[in-house]
């Protein structure tokens, strides 16, 4: 039997025009008049420029400055997969589109400044620059130092700094600020997630193979308290000390392959690996090269995430679809912590009516703020260290997800997205 | 899983049994795992036929003479046109990709679809599948609604959290109203006089005066015992002669009851897991209401609000239309 398709007589198939439907979008957004019928949606040609255009007096302006360094991001693993150089600032111009989408409806409108520096480049003498020019919602793509040394500018003070790339538990704990909100989970959160999970299927020993860099050690330390917090053990903290090597190699897996038996032998017994390599310079090699037929979990293998290239549930496929049409590649992580941090203050913006730093921080504090970003759920932040409280993919290796944590049976008395990271109680942050 | 007592079942099975034939209707439900519309007899809930449509079937709407039923199937980026008849996919409208939710107009002429991924709103001839207009709304719009009178449709956004009501005399936007996260379905009163919207993650019910497209009221939920994330009212439907308002709540496994005069919560049904949208039978003595999670549909009772019996359907079950009558007759 032929597909129904293809049995019937086709009817005229509308042209799919969805550029020229943007682009009679954003002209309409630059007159300020209401959208209309599309029927004259081919009539404007480009977008982009469109959107240029200064927004009508009348509507309540916000600007955004993405505020970025050209970090050496950790080369992938595989020498055939390609090197990402616009993480992050693809999610923000997303959502500058969908937050005028939604703004032009309301009378808000949104703008968003690329502050990206070089690798040398003077971040701090950036960021000065913008608070002079009177901006104040900053998305941060930077790492803890440069995080730092930004949001303790005295102008800085009445900012609102979203971070958008450091899962540096520090910077919730002992170097925590009342400018900054933390849109990407932690190593504590990420940590927490895949314990409750490994606890749930009952695999409570770990054995720990990792590097020593500060986001490993950072992250060997979370996974410890995740074990003391859950019923857990790490059985042995193994570092692993051969210096990464040229990742295009013939017959490279077959001495891999010997060096990974080695490296898991000797370990006392345990129920899964967890590997933590956040250099990305080794960890896959673990997966089906150990001693013992023992899953990976941790920086490869089960990897905790805000996203995940497999997520489609709770609309998520919006996302998945929106990325690629802007990025010419499908969505990372930072990407959606991106678009996430400009999503918290636009929706705070419009659903305040507010546009000046102290109305948008008191309403993301409020209780009224209630964030819709495809997880199923409100996301909110965390007064006590300004952490976006979520739930956490565990995805990475699988083309489908595996779980989203938190699990059933980890039980808290508010939220319980708070059993992932550091609780109220627990918490180290002074504001 | 929720389990009705077997008092409840055989009082059910009672209940059913002395239903009287006059009242006879046929249930379709989409199910959308499966890409199939389970279609039942209202009389006996027994299977009448099972039809493949094209994939991820969500919202299912029947025409005002009940002679097609429409089936937007998001995956297949296409409307299949089911005659309640034969029981036979008759033709397709091209309906533009990722149609989830749409509303015909009282003569059944002109249909409304939600296009989520292109965040447009696409207004078409039932007859011909000729495109008269399409409407750009916010992100991912989803719920849609025609006023009675025929002036207005509603549509909801889902990332834009807003209400867009569009003239369907002009096809142009004349108000858009910021309602709580993730909007999902929206309901007319039957005199046209409130619009009521459904916020899915801010977990309320927003009430629309169309006079000054403000909102009047916002219903929220309490259960003791389940956290307010798990209170996610999704489907909403007029029963009792508009008296009550019955609301599926998701991940809380309940239909929420609302006294549509108050604009208050009055109970709430224990159901299967996860509903998101039901029905009124046609004589609006019961509703029906998909479990996502369960594959079942629960049948409630609207005189004593109680699920009376629950019914095996197809998998992640999602939409139910209801038909007065049964095919071919």
């Amino acid at each position: 039997m032929l597909p129904l398709r293809e049995r019937l007589p086709h009817l005229p198939r509308v042209p799919w025009f969805g550029m020229a439907i943007a682009a009679f979008f954003f002209v309409s957004l630059a007159s300020g008049s209401v959208p209309a019928g599309a029927e004259d949606a081919a009539t404007s040609d480009d977008a982009s420029t469109a959107s240029a255009a200064p927004p009508a007096d009348d509507k309540k302006l916000l600007r955004v400055v993405y505020l970025g360094k050209e970090y050496e991001e950790p080369l992938p693993l595989s020498y055939s997969e390609e090197i990402i150089t616009d993480k992050g600032i693809q999610g923000a111009r997303l959502m500058l589109k969908e937050a005028n989408q939604a703004g032009n409806f309301v009378g808000h409108a949104f703008e968003l400044e690329e502050a990206i520096v070089p690798e040398d480049g003077d971040v701090v003498a950036k960021a000065k620059e913008q608070l002079a020019a009177g901006n104040r919602f900053f998305l941060a793509d930077l790492e803890p130092d440069d995080l730092l040394a930004v949001s303790d500018l005295p102008e800085a003070k009445d900012a609102l700094i979203m971070n958008i790339r450091s899962s540096a538990t520090k910077l919730r704990q002992e170097e925590c600020r009342q400018n900054v909100f933390h849109i990407i989970p932690d190593y504590a959160m990420r940590a927490d997630a895949i314990a409750q999970y490994l606890i749930w299927k009952k695999w409570p020993r770990w054995y720990m193979v990792r590097r020593d860099t500060a986001e490993d050690q950072d992250y060997a330390a979370q996974v410890k308290r995740s074990a003391a917090r859950f019923g857990g053990k790490v059985v042995e903290d193994h570092l692993y000390d051969l210096p990464p090597g040229a990742r295009n190699l013939d017959s490279g897996h077959q001495q891999i392959q010997q060096q990974m038996a080695q490296e898991t032998e000797r370990s006392p017994d345990h129920d899964v690996v967890w590997a933590i390599n956040s250099d990305d310079d080794f960890g896959d090699y673990l997966m089906y090269r150990t001693t013992r037929a023992r899953p990976v979990v941790g920086t490869q293998g089960l990897q905790a995430t805000a996203w995940d290239k497999s997520y489609t549930e709770s609309g998520g496929m919006h996302f998945q679809n929106a990325i690629p049409k802007l990025a010419k590649r499908k969505p990372v992580e930072r990407d959606y912590t991106a678009w996430l941090g400009f999503r918290s203050l636009s929706d705070a913006a419009m659903k305040s009516g507010k546009v000046d730093p102290k109305g948008v921080k008191s309403y993301m504090l409020s209780d009224e703020f209630k964030l819709e970003a495809f997880k199923g759920q409100a996301l909110s932040f965390r007064g006590w260290d300004h952490q976006m409280r979520q739930p956490i993919i565990l995805g990475g290796g699988t083309r489908v997800p595996v779980t989203t944590s938190p699990q059933e049976g980890f039980l808290h008395p508010t939220n319980l997205t708070d059993t992932l990271g550091f609780d109220k109680p627990e918490t180290k942050c002074k504001f | 899983m929720t389990r009705i007592s077997l008092a409840t079942t055989c009082a059910a099975a009672l209940f059913l049994a002395a239903a009287p034939m006059s009242h006879a209707e046929t249930i379709f439900v989409s199910n959308e795992k499966d890409n199939t519309i389970t279609i039942l007899d209202g009389d006996t809930m027994e299977l009448i036929k099972t039809v493949k449509t094209a994939r991820r079937p969500r919202g299912i709407i029947l025409s005002p003479d009940f002679k097609e039923l429409f089936v937007a199937a998001g995956d297949g980026n296409i409307i299949d046109v089911i005659d309640t008849n034969t029981l036979e996919i008759t033709r397709q409208l091209e309906s533009g990709p990722d149609p989830e939710l749409m509303d015909v107009d009282p003569d059944g002429k002109i249909i409304y679809i939600a296009n989520e991924d292109d965040s447009i709103v696409t207004i078409m001839e039932v007859a011909n599948g000729e495109v008269l207009a399409q409407v750009p709304v916010g992100v991912e719009p989803e719920g849609m609604a025609v006023s009675p009178g025929d002036k207005y449709t509603a549509a909801t956004s889902e990332s834009t959290s807003m209400a867009h009501i569009i003239d369907n005399k002009t096809r142009k936007l004349i108000a858009n109203v910021l309602v709580d996260s993730r909007p999902r379905e929206a309901k007319w009163t039957k005199d046209g006089s409130e619009l009521w919207v459904s916020s899915e993650i801010g977990g309320t019910i927003s009430v629309i005066d169309p006079k000054t497209w403000k909102i009047t009221k916002k219903i929220g939920f309490e259960v003791p015992g389940l956290r307010p994330e798990q209170l996610q009212p999704v489907g909403m439907d007029f029963v009792n002669d508009g008296k009550l308002m019955l609301v599926p709540l998701g991940p809380a496994n309940r239909v929420a009851v609302i006294d549509t005069d108050k604009k208050e919560v009055v109970d709430y049904i224990l159901v299967g897991q996860r509903p998101w949208h039901g029905e009124p039978s046609a004589d609006g003595k019961k509703y029906y209401v998909a479990n996502g999670l369960t594959n079942d549909m629960t049948i409630i009772d609207v005189d004593s609000l109680k699920a009376v019996k629950s019914v095996p359907v197809g998998r992640l079950p999602w939409g139910v239309a209801v038909m007065p009558g049964k095919p071919g007759a």
